[in-house]
């Protein structure tokens, strides 16, 4: 199958907008990402020493006495998009094995910085109180005060790490 | 019906689950759509060479942001019933500012690699090994820095028309124009910088 073009970014974005509308409008609760994630770390974590998860304050919420880190509705909303993004990469013909990277890198030292990168990007996550589906797209369609801090800070902090890390992109 | 229909309707947990998994395939569908499985189209936003980040996310902004404003005077919402990110000024920054270098560096951000591990990138599989390891250091070593992570607290509820005592008009009409100039922004530098991609 040809690999077709990716779609028209406001067309994109406005379907994404109406996503939010209809998430916000049923629930009330909007979109989100990471939290799935550490949910499924406390999971691991409470399996191996439930007692540690107790102990911890931050880690209690999620997966504390009784509760079940999985019993939640960003577990299913992750899930969904993992088959959303495999419908759309079925439809375009964009379901191939590879890694994206700039020309002057290879593989191996992409998928190290691809680990660093993911490892930043998780701990501030979580130091944000969400990432860019819940803080940056739904706390700034909501004009959160602090999301719009965080989107910014964002931004900030990627175009000034941009110039060193250029070797990996282009 | 006046929304959120999981509190006026009172739609127990089960059903909600099912519907937020409806809900993420619309998500992932369009994040895919854009382009957001590739990280190199990602990361290229910061170098002005690809600006899809920016033009999908900011109408998205725009587009939830009308949305919600109108349903809300029409009756359809109520915004003082929907999730509203509390503002923790300064973790809120400085997590900002850690997420920033770590989209630099890994291409992705979380969501965006989950669709790129559905359509098989090998290093969407490596980002989501290290966001799992990053969270996983997180969660052990923010009892350390537990008052700062509370720290710059402004309430639960804030916004930018409360804060700045505004209207959610004016503002929002504002978040437009700079939407609008920075669409603008966004084409000349893509036809500036973005040449050396064709």
């Amino acid at each position: 199958m040809k690999k077709k073009r990716y779609s028209n970014p406001y067309l994109t974005g406005i379907g994404l907008g109406l996503v939010m509308l209809i998430a916000f409008w049923v629930t009330g609760l909007g979109l989100g990402a990471s939290g799935a994630m550490m949910r499924t770390v406390v999971a691991v974590e409470k399996t191996v020493a439930p007692e540690h998860v107790n102990n911890n304050f931050y880690l209690k919420k999620y997966g504390g006495e009784g509760k079940s880190p999985f019993k939640h509705w960003l577990i299913f909303e992750i899930l969904g998009v993992f088959a959303g993004g495999l419908i759309s990469g079925a439809l375009s013909g964009r379901i191939k094995k590879e890694t994206n990277k700039g020309p002057r890198i290879n593989n191996k030292k992409r998928w190290l910085f691809a680990f660093i990168g993911g490892g930043l990007f998780g701990f501030g996550a979580r130091m944000a109180r969400g990432c860019t589906s819940s803080v940056a797209l739904c706390g700034g369609a909501t004009l959160a005060l602090g999301s719009w801090a965080t989107m910014i800070a964002i931004f900030a902090g990627a175009y000034l790490t941009a110039w060193f890390a250029r070797k990996l992109w282009i | 019906m006046t929304g959120p229909l999981s509190i006026t309707l009172n739609i127990n947990d089960n059903i909600i689950f099912l519907i937020y998994f409806f809900i993420g395939i619309g998500f992932g569908f369009f994040l895919e759509r854009g382009g957001f499985g590739n990280s190199r189209k990602l990361a290229l936003q910061f170098y002005f060479r690809d600006m899809t980040v920016f033009k999908v996310m900011f109408t998205a902004i725009v587009t939830g942001m009308i949305g919600m404003t109108f349903m809300n005077s029409f009756g359809w919402i109520d915004l003082n019933l929907i999730y509203l990110n509390p503002t923790y000024l300064w973790p809120g920054i400085a997590g900002g500012l850690i997420m920033g270098i770590g989209f630099a560096v890994g291409g992705y951000c979380p969501g965006t690699s989950v669709v790129g591990l559905a359509t098989l990138k090998q290093d969407a599989v490596f980002y989501i090994m290290g966001s799992l390891f990053g969270m996983f250091v997180f969660g052990e070593f923010v009892p350390v820095i537990k008052n700062f992570f509370y720290s710059g607290f402004m309430g639960p509820r804030e916004t930018i028309y409360k804060t700045t005592g505004l209207t959610i008009g004016q503002i929002g009409f504002f978040v437009i124009v700079m939407a609008l100039l920075g669409f603008i922004g966004a084409e000349k530098a893509e036809a500036h910088f973005g040449k050396k991609e064709n």
